[in-house]
């Protein structure tokens, strides 16, 4: 079995595995970092985007191995002592979030776009979240969030 | 997913030589096809060869006649390039609509050429604008590269090193996409080229194709009235649950104006 390494949410880690682990079965059954989703198994739901190297990628659709020496953040990364990231905040505050299922992910990809557009239009936003589906909210206030916590990261 | 043994290739001669040890090794590229073929259990390949990390399949090369892209650069550098966007504005469109960004984060040119998915893009960059494809053998010119569904002339272990793009006159992509998948209904590359006007119609059929006719219409005025009253035939165009033959053949019309308007 290949011994993979990699830093997740500021950690250096090690674990021996199956050449097949995906990375996200690695973050959610070797490390226990269960915040990342598994929502379909076509590639297409966006609930286990995480970042790697500081681009959004989906978990499911790349291999543990593939990420050998690369620094990943996932969902249980963006807080900083006990604080929300601006995001997530945005979400909590302007209802983009029902269920909760999409969320880790739709955040993770959230984050990034708004890395690339400081200053998003709704167009943007709409584009930028292809990869992403939610089941319950219609979008309408998962859009209205991240203009907001675009808006809160400019400052 | 099947087991299978891993290799992280450091060069092109090394990925070879990797794949060559076994018939039923296959290359990884971005993931974005292979790994959900693989979950779905519809491949067991024995050894994956990683080509993700090779610095000389990565990179944008832009001069006065031509687009050199590496095989292994990501779909979402090729939309961001300035450079590809002044060169071939069309090609840095094609790319930025493909998938979602995270499939753009990971996903490769090489990759989506090498599988030839009935309903991909960059097929339809590639016969569009008449580009080549070179691998680790040889230089394969767009007209003898899509061979069928799914099918193109590479080789088993064949490797695509970069795609030489000439620079067009004008060019213009326009598709319709899947709502769900982001895949093209149908997705139509006009190009005014030093060798002719070239029309190349993808998700239509099963692999990429030319549609002449518009061609020839295109050649004695490039406009999008020159298209008026000429049809697609849907003979032989796909029909499945999200649209029937006559649904795509109309679509290649609207798409085939859309795109020569688009290319000014
Ligand atoms: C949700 C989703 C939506 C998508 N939407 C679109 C879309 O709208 N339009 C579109 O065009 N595509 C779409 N794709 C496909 C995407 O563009 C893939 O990136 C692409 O088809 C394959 O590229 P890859 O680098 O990921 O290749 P991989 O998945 O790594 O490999 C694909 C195949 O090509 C072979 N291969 C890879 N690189 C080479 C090489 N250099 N030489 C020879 N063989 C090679 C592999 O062995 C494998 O058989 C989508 C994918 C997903 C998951
Ligand atoms: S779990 Fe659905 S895209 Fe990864
Ligand atoms: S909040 Fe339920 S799927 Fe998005």
């Amino acid at each position: 079995m290949p011994t993979v390494s990699m830093t997740v949410n500021g950690k250096s880690v090690s674990r021996d595995i199956e050449d097949r682990t995906l990375l996200v079965e690695f973050l959610r059954d070797h490390l226990g970092l269960t915040g990342t989703h598994v929502g379909c198994d076509t590639s297409q739901c966006g609930a286990c985007v995480v970042h790697i190297d500081g681009k959004s990628v989906k978990s499911c659709t790349m291999l543990a191995v593939q990420a050998e020496g690369v620094t990943v953040t996932t969902i249980e990364g963006l807080a900083t002592d006990g604080k929300l990231h601006p995001m997530q905040e945005a979400f909590r505050e302007h209802h983009g979030l029902q269920c909760g299922f999409c969320t880790p992910g739709m955040v993770m990809s959230a984050v990034d776009l708004v890395k690339r557009h400081p200053n998003p239009s709704e167009e943007t936003i709409r584009h930028g979240l292809e990869g992403n589906i939610c089941r319950c909210t219609g979008y309408h206030n998962i859009v209205r969030a991240v203009q907001a916590a675009a808006t809160n990261m400019r400052g | 997913m099947y087991n299978f043994t891993y290799h992280r290739a450091s060069s092109v001669s090394d990925a070879a030589k990797l794949l060559g040890q076994d018939a039923e090794s296959k290359i990884l590229a971005g993931g974005q096809t292979l790994l959900p073929t693989l979950k779905q259990r519809l491949a067991q390949p024995s050894h994956v060869v990683d080509i993700g990390g090779i610095g000389e399949l990565q990179g944008i090369k832009v001069s006065a006649d031509k687009v050199v892209i590496g095989a292994g650069t990501r779909h979402a550098a090729v939309a961001m390039s300035a450079e590809v966007a002044r060169a071939i504005p069309a090609l840095a469109k094609l790319a930025g609509g493909i998938g979602d960004p995270q499939v753009r984060n990971m996903g490769t040119i090489g990759g989506s050429l090498a599988n030839n998915d009935p309903a991909a893009d960059y097929p339809a960059a590639v016969l569009g604008l008449g580009a080549t494809v070179h691998t680790n053998k040889r230089a394969i010119a767009a007209d003898d590269f899509f061979k069928g569904m799914f099918e193109t002339a590479l080789d088993d272990q064949e490797i695509i090193t970069s795609v030489e793009f000439p620079v067009p006159q004008k060019a213009g992509y326009m598709k319709f996409p899947n709502p769900a998948s982001r895949y093209a209904m149908v997705g139509v590359m006009v190009a005014q080229t030093k060798a002719g006007v070239r029309v190349a119609v993808t998700g239509a059929g099963p692999s990429v194709f030319r549609w002449q006719d518009a061609e020839k219409a295109l050649a004695s005025k490039f406009a999008a009235a020159a298209l008026d009253g000429l049809a697609a035939k849907a003979d032989g165009l796909n029909s499945d649950m999200h649209g029937s033959a006559e649904y795509r053949a109309h679509l290649i019309g609207v798409m085939a104006r859309r795109a020569v308007a688009e290319a000014g």
